[in-house]
């Protein structure tokens, strides 16, 4: 599947169908730091994204 | 993943509270959240008139949004610190929300007023960047708020914000300020009523408010802001919080219902006078705003001369 991170603009990919969570895991980024989108909706954690779906990473974190 | 409240497929979890909301329901599930805290906390009643701070991000147009979407009378503070083109951007988002709403938004530029932006001011002071801008915000959100007749400034502080500056005030011992640190700071001697009716929402939920409901915001961070430490103790809890739920929440939430109460004992509240040359409140004889342009070498009643004009003009 096809990762994009928002604010780092970074394109990621991932082998294989996962949950959003999985995928989460596998890139290192804590579930709790990000909002996932896929076609322009918010998905839960627990959503499959098959190996040809595409899907945005918001991070979420700011500070200062 | 289905929705509590309406059983359809859910779009956005809330694990320390068991539960998944559509999108209708997410939305009237946040909104629920902030007018608890507002009851709670007493922060203002529907008479009052609110000045939201609002940075053009996630947090500040949540609150905004939140506080119209409930009924709450509130007009919007935007100040323009002249940060590159990050101001400029975030000006935009902030001015465009406050434009779709029918809503005022006092815009207040260091620029215009001083001829100098935020990174000029920093560099002639002693102070790291953070700290002399957050004087700047603060005298500019009590001073508007007093001449402008808002009974309460109410700012997107949220969960995280909260419990990354506790953390930061228990590994410092910070005792002064854990006695202080509150969602509700009421008016005293010439400081305005301060709350922060986010503060039981994690920067997560404020975010997936601002999608659900199709507001822009600036996505990229101040520039000024990498490597704070309140970054550090948000990573922190986050990772905390993944692997033990509702972590933020019981620390924060239950170190004011349970913690606070042993560093106000003995804390004595200190007396306020009139700033020397501005008038506003401090323990000083000089408030460090106008201390702080001072050795920069400006005029700071040129603040208050523009924000009587800005406020008169409305």
């Amino acid at each position: 599947m096809k990762v994009i991170i928002h604010r780092d603009s970074a394109v990621k990919e991932i082998k294989g169908s996962h949950t959003v969570e999985k995928a989460l895991r596998i890139l290192n980024i804590i579930p709790e730091t990000v909002l996932v989108v896929k076609d322009g909706r918010l998905v839960t954690l627990d959503t499959k994204i098959e190996e040809d779906e595409e899907i945005e990473v918001i991070p979420v974190v700011s500070g200062g | 993943m289905r929705c509590l409240k309406c059983g359809q497929r859910a779009c956005f979890e809330i694990r320390r509270h068991r539960a998944a909301f559509c999108q209708e329901h997410l939305i009237e599930h946040l909104r629920s959240q902030v007018e608890k805290a507002i009851k709670k906390f007493k922060m203002f009643s529907p008479k009052d008139r609110i000045l939201a701070a609002v940075s053009g991000g996630k947090d500040s147009l949540a609150l905004w949004d939140i506080l119209l979407g409930l009924g709450y009378c509130t007009e919007g503070l935007y100040i323009h610190l002249g940060i590159t083109s990050y101001s400029d951007k975030s000006h935009e988002m902030a001015e465009k929300f406050a434009f779709s709403r029918g809503v005022p938004l006092y815009t207040v530029s260091l620029k215009e007023i001083f001829g100098e932006g935020m990174e000029y001011i920093a560099r002639k002071t002693s102070k790291s960047f953070c700290s002399a801008c957050g004087l700047i915000k603060r005298y500019v959100m009590n001073i508007t708020a007093k001449l402008g007749g808002f009974d309460a400034v109410a700012t997107g502080h949220n969960l995280d914000d909260e419990a990354a500056a506790l953390l930061g005030n228990v590994l410092h011992w910070q005792t002064g300020y854990l006695a202080r640190q509150a969602p509700n700071m009421p008016e005293r001697g010439g400081l305005a009523r301060k709350v922060k009716p986010l503060c039981r929402l994690t920067e997560r939920e404020t975010a997936a408010y601002c999608v659900v409901k199709g507001i822009d915001y600036i996505l990229d961070e101040c520039p000024m802001s990498q490597g704070a430490s309140s970054l550090r103790y948000k990573e922190t809890l986050n990772l905390l919080e993944s692997s033990s739920y509702g972590t933020k929440d019981q620390f924060y939430l239950g170190f004011l219902e349970r913690g606070q109460r042993y560093f106000k004992q003995g804390e004595e509240e200190v007396e306020l006078r009139d700033c020397i040359k501005c008038g506003q409140p401090t323990t000083a004889e000089m408030c460090s705003f106008c201390r702080q342009m001072e050795r920069v070498g400006f005029d700071s009643l040129a603040l208050k001369k523009a924000l009587k004009e800005l406020l008169s003009a409305d």
